[in-house]
């Protein structure tokens, strides 16, 4: 309320007004945390598009296998040093380069599966929401059902019977992704449409696109994005275990989870621990600043949320001022 | 000796936007036994002030003393102030539903009182409850210890919360919009019974409200705050008949229950200030009717009244007691016979499913027969759950009734065709309770009005800018503000986007549903004269829904009282006031409170003079 | 209530029904040839033809389908392709392993995660808070196996290297025969389970808090001059109840339908680790008996959590 700054008679004293947008970019640039993941964010974007150019810095093609310098005479990987920043996995390949390689498979799959998900979510969850009765009943039984479904096995079954590949694992995280949050957006539509502004637009004689367009798109939009920025991490994180279960990225097409996949068969990582610490960590970074910009974005584009408190608070004064 | 003695009691609440000055140097003293009326608007401070003095509010900065039974609340060890809390002084709530937890018995909740403060045993907390739950009167007690919240009506709910203030018997209770969120008729009961209670027990009240009909009518004493100030205090008798300050004057004046036939309500122009900034001179300057050259530049002095009433004010005799000239005597409203809107015998039916049990029949509307006239104002005045806002979505075409017939311009509602439907829509508007819900948040207040435009494909471009802009200024509104978003602006403003909205395409009938009942008392009144300012000018024909008859009676022509999904009685408003017939028109009309007209001021002298440190 | 219990059950035979149409149907879609697989290579094409005979892979689909649930009814699931033993029995033995992996890290997820987020809504913004919101955030990211490998890493190999074992390397051990082993064994994949689970358990509990410790019904609980011990615990946690109860019920059931990944990570014989062989196998009877047993879980646990949650408020009674 404090930005209000109009009186109804007496002149008024003007107060620089900022936009909703300009608020969120000012409150999202003092959330320290935010930011840094955004740098982490920004980092794996680079390494991602600049994959092939780290391939030719050093000389090492992701697939390429270097059974001389890239493994010992007793066959084990050679850890990190001068000829191999990030060392070299069971078949001598480098681990950096396989990395970045890696990092094009997690964005690609994370973005994509995320954006599709949400983009459901958004036309069931209002759909259901905005016209209720028989349609909400049957949209939300179909949600229900999504949900109630061991998705990690049935992803297997799929997987075992079309044979793995990047189109079936996005399609199978897609499946599996947009039924919580079409919930979500279902449950605001609900409440959304209850409110007086639907009703003055249905008296003025909106249509229902139009009211779901123009009245009640737009008070989606910060659930949306903050959902999808959350869901990418998600995405990710399922994209790497079916990779890591041996049923997503078919090798020798490097990915993080397969190279952990790789790392985890023989036991091989107990003696080359940066086969877990180089991609697992890669993983981590990854999931963690999309889960903290997630946060971030929350916090920015609805400071009404109790997080924001967090400001606020303070102990309470132990002696009284005389 | 006072009970409770405050001395420039100060909080300050942090936010994200600044310190916001909630109290700002307050006192007063309470006697023992006395009820003890802190009024104020929203933002007045007057929650805040007792629920910082209590510890509720734990990251408040407090300031100054507050002295109770000897010793200083203000910075008292957590323990003994829990202690203190239900113990020496109980506390009551504005919403009982919301302040008594779902999942807990009230029998459990009560008793749970006892065994914080007491050892006993369970047993004997269980009669010492049904014994009090009997006292506030909620029948079979012993029965209903095992109820839920859910299972009480409003009224007994706040039963419920009396009683638990009071089991312990404390010296002081604080009842915090006790009956706000209550029907009118329930509303005097509770207050009948807080002030039993207060007599029974011995216990001094502090009864906080933005309602000064019930204030004037059961407070000793009185303290009016304005953005954490103290304005003015007294005793309520004094200063109900001659407030000393222009603020206490100014809202008796805007009350709708202090009308008087004939007379236009005197708003108090303005709106009320931030409480981020600290004024340089008094608070209520910018809005005050009779400020003088220095009341915006130093901060006013408290002056003393001859009668003990005290001021924060430069004015050295007061506020002046005259009212408003009456605006130019409104002339009897030539109703013509033709009719705008016509409902006949409109019958309503839910089937609700409930969650376990078979389907129920839910008869929400039982007949209704009703006219409305060209360029007339129909009231429709009931209390909660009588059917007048589904009536009024009826009559508006936006929910079919399951019998009867609508008819707007002589067109029958049930009968229109997708496109006829379309078309009406251009002949009813609605304008709606909530400021905030009826205004979509993410658009634009120029795109908010120019809908009618826009979804009619009637004006664009500039020409559709050039009319809202037209319409801005004929509600009140700064045409500038075009491109502002709702949360810029006030309550009262809202309200008039809505209006303006609603006023775009002409409409031959408006229906307003409780239109100012989410405004101060202030506001409400601006908003009040706006519509019939505009009805004057444009010769609109209203239908207007409200709980409140002394705002209903301000408005309209002619009043349907709706209890229980009928209308129950249905008379010209000077009529239904001065004759009313229905028995449930009497309980209204009686529990409706009406405000003593101030007298001629004068009698008072200034005997002191402090100047503001 | 007996309306709604039907009603419940009714919408859990639906899922069932569904979800084993999905995947029967899925492998007579499916490229691959069931006796192929069990026949090899060398196999000539009247054998083959003998093998779907048996199977009854060669009658219509529907027909198919529709002995699958009669026997399935029964509890006769069919046998697997990979060693002729019959489903049920197979699956079953899996189960201990995978119930007291879940039901030990429940508690201890639960332990961790809602004290978490209780603390952390308790002092909001305080440096515990803080805390909290790290443990959030990093739990909810770290993906289960590279937790997994890493503190098989850490915890278990570094000792082991240094001359002494700390934690085995995984197995199972039955709770009949020595519950301190079967623990200890236990110990490390349950902590994996539950820092990831916790992390969940934590932030819902933290925003249920925050939600809660602003009802008037707290301010009420303070105003009674209650401590704040009670206010939390009995005033505050009561309200936050359902929806936790609800999540644990959800997790539990999706959790007993295999923890696929962190059975495979540490090498335990569980629902999942079975899954994953008998997808590596093309062992689709097994598949089928998984994925019913998954939902199966959900359907019960599902019906529970209804009728707790009827328990837990009385509004809905």
């Amino acid at each position: 309320m404090s930005t209000v700054t109009t009186t109804e008679t007496s002149p008024q004293t003007e107060v620089v007004q900022r936009g909703s947008f300009a608020l969120t970019v000012r409150r999202l640039r003092r959330d320290t945390a935010s930011m840094a993941a955004l740098c982490v964010i920004f980092a794996i974007i680079v390494l991602a598009i600049a994959a092939p150019w780290v391939a030719a810095m050093t000389g090492h093609s992701p697939i390429e296998q270097f059974r001389d310098t890239g493994l010992s005479p007793a066959g084990i990987p050679v850890g990190p040093g001068a000829e191999f920043w990030f060392g070299t996995d069971q078949l001598g390949r480098d681990v950096l380069v396989r990395l970045a390689y890696g990092a094009r498979v997690s964005l690609l799959v994370g973005v994509f599966a995320s954006l599709i998900a949400s983009l459901i979510a958004v036309i069931v969850g209002t759909t259901a929401g905005y016209f209720g009765g028989a349609v909400d009943l049957v949209l939300s039984r179909l949600t229900d059902l999504v949900m109630s479904v061991p998705f990690l096995l049935c992803a297997l079954a799929l997987v075992s019977a079309f044979g793995p590949s990047l189109t079936l694992s996005v399609a199978v995280i897609v499946f599996f992704s947009w039924a919580p949050m079409a919930r979500v957006i279902r449950g605001q539509v609900i409440s959304l449409r209850r409110q007086d502004f639907v009703l003055a637009s249905r008296s003025l004689g909106a249509g229902p696109l139009s009211i779901m367009v123009v009245d009640i798109l737009p008070n989606l939009a910060v659930p949306i994005i903050v959902y999808t920025t959350m869901q990418i991490p998600n995405s990710i994180v399922f994209e790497a275990t079916l990779s890591f279960l041996g049923m997503g990225i078919v090798p020798p097409t490097p990915s993080w989870g397969g190279m952990l996949a790789d790392a985890s068969s023989n036991s091989l990582y107990l003696v080359a621990w940066w086969l877990i610490f180089v991609p697992g960590t890669a993983l981590l970074m990854t999931t963690l600043a999309f889960n903290i910009l997630g946060d971030g974005l929350r916090d920015a584009l609805d400071p009404k949320s109790a997080r924001t408190m967090r400001r606020l608070k303070r102990r309470p004064k132990a002696g009284a001022k005389p | 000796m006072a009970i409770l003695e405050a001395k420039g009691l100060t909080v300050d609440i942090p936010t994200e936007d600044g310190t916001v000055h909630a109290v700002r140097n307050v006192s007063f003293s309470i006697r023992p036994g006395s009820l003890f009326g802190i009024a104020g608007e929203s933002g007045s401070g007057k929650s805040v002030l007792t629920q910082a003095v209590m510890g509720l509010l734990p990251n408040a900065d407090i300031g100054g003393e507050v002295w109770f039974e000897g010793r200083n609340l203000i910075g008292l060890p957590q323990e003994e102030m829990r202690r203190l809390r239900g113990g020496r002084i109980g506390m009551i709530f504005q919403d009982p539903l919301s302040s008594l937890h779902p999942f807990y018995t009230i029998g459990a909740q009560i008793a749970e009182v006892l065994h914080a403060h007491e050892k006993i045993s369970p047993a004997d907390a269980r009669e010492r409850v049904v014994e009090m739950l009997g006292k506030v009167g909620i029948p079979s007690p012993a029965e209903r210890y095992d109820d839920y919240p859910h299972q009480f009506s409003g009224g007994m709910r706040q039963r419920v919360m009396i009683a638990m203030a009071l089991i312990l018997k404390p010296a002081l209770i604080i009842a915090d919009e006790p009956t706000t969120a209550l029907d009118v008729t329930v509303q005097a009961q509770i207050v009948a019974l807080l002030d039993a209670m207060r007599r029974d027990f011995g216990t001094t009240v502090i009864l906080i409200t933005h309602d000064l009909g019930l204030l004037s009518s059961v407070a000793d004493d009185v303290m009016v705050m304005y953005a954490g100030h103290r304005l003015e205090y007294g005793r309520a008798a004094d200063v109900f008949r001659a407030p000393a300050h222009p603020y206490t004057a100014g809202l008796l004046r805007s009350t709708p229950a202090s009308y008087r036939p004939g007379t236009e309500l005197a708003p108090v122009s303005g709106r009320p200030p931030s409480l981020l900034a600290t004024p340089t001179g008094c608070i209520f300057a910018p809005r005050c009717a009779e400020a003088l050259p220095r009341c915006s530049s130093e901060p006013p002095p408290l002056r003393r009244f001859s009668d003990d009433v005290e001021s924060l004010c430069w004015l050295e005799d007061g506020a002046s007691a005259a009212r408003p000239a009456a605006a130019a005597a409104v002339a009897a409203k030539a109703i013509k016979p033709e009719l705008v809107a016509e409902v006949e015998d409109v019958r309503l039916t839910y089937h609700v499913g409930s969650f376990f049990g078979p389907k129920r029949a839910l008869d929400v509307l039982k007949g209704i027969n009703l006219t409305i006239g060209r360029g007339e104002t129909v009231g429709l005045v009931g209390e909660s759950g009588c059917g007048k806002s589904t009536l009024a979505r009826i009559v508006a075409g936006l929910v079919p009734a399951t019998s009867g017939h609508v008819r707007v311009l002589g067109r029958d509602m049930s009968t229109l065709d997708a496109r006829q439907w379309r078309d009406m829509r251009r002949e009813v508007q609605l304008v709606f309770q909530d400021p905030f819900g009826s205004l979509n948040p993410r658009r634009r207040v120029g795109a908010i009005i120019g809908d009618p435009f826009r979804l009619h494909g009637l004006a664009s471009g500039e020409e559709r800018r050039e009319k809202v802009r037209h319409l801005m200024e004929r509600v009140g509104l700064n045409p500038e503000h075009y491109n502002r978003f709702p949360a810029e602006f006030s309550g009262g403003q809202r309200q008039r986007i809505g209006i303006a909205r609603a006023l775009a395409l002409n409409p031959a009938l408006i229906i307003c549903d409780e239109p100012v009942s989410a405004l101060d008392v202030s506001i409400q009144a601006q908003v009040l004269n706006l519509l019939r300012e505009l009805q004057r000018d444009l010769g609109l024909t209203y239908l207007f829904i409200s709980h409140d008859l002394s705002v209903v009676r301000h408005v309209c022509d002619r009043i349907a009282v709706m209890q229980g999904g009928r209308i129950v009685e249905m008379e010209t408003a000077e009529r239904l006031f001065a004759d009313p017939q229905h028995d449930y028109t009497k309980t209204l009309l009686s529990a409706s409170k009406t405000l003593p007209a101030f007298e001629e001021g004068g009698r008072r002298s200034l005997i002191e003079t402090r100047v503001a440190s | 209530m007996i309306r709604f219990l039907t009603h419940r059950v009714g919408f859990g035979a639906g899922v069932l029904l569904v979800l084993s149409a999905f995947v029967f149907f899925l492998f007579f879609v499916a490229p691959g040839d069931p006796a192929r697989m069990i026949a090899g290579d060398k196999a000539t094409e009247s054998q083959l033809q003998q093998i779907r005979k048996n199977l009854g892979v060669d009658r219509p689909i529907v027909v198919q389908y529709g002995a699958f649930m009669q026997k399935a009814l029964s509890g006769d699931l069919g046998f697997s392709y990979r060693n002729q033993q019959p489903v049920a029995p197979i699956i079953l033995r899996r189960i201990p392993v995978t119930l007291s992996l879940v039901l030990g890290g429940a508690l201890l997820w639960l332990s961790i995660g809602v004290p978490i987020g209780i603390m952390s809504a308790r002092h909001v913004g305080s440096l515990r808070d803080r805390l909290g919101q790290a443990f959030i955030l990093i739990g909810l990211s770290f993906p289960t196996f590279v937790l997994g490998m890493m503190s098989l890493y850490l915890l278990y190999f570094l000792p082991k290297q240094a001359g002494f074992t700390l934690f085995p390397a995984g197995g199972y051990k039955a709770l009949s025969s020595n519950p301190v082993i079967w623990a200890w064994h236990l110990a490390l994949p349950w902590t994996t389970l539950a820092l990831t689970m916790a992390a969940i358990y934590a932030r819902l509990t933290r925003g249920q808090m925050l939600d809660v410790m602003g009802e008037d019904y707290i301010r009420t609980a303070r105003a009674k001059g209650l401590t704040e011990r009670r206010v939390v615990w009995k005033h505050g946690m009561r309200a936050a109840l359902t929806p936790l109860v609800t999540q644990l019920g959800a997790d539990i059931a999706l959790l007993l339908g295999g923890v696929i990944v962190i059975e495979q990570v540490y090498g335990l014989q569980g629902v999942g680790a079975l899954a994953v062989q008998a997808v590596a196998n093309q062992d689709r009877p097994i598949i089928i008996g998984v994925v019913l047993l998954g939902g199966v879980f959900i359907v019960i646990a599902n019906i529970v959590v209804d009728l707790l949650y009827v328990l837990l408020d009385p509004r809905v009674r």
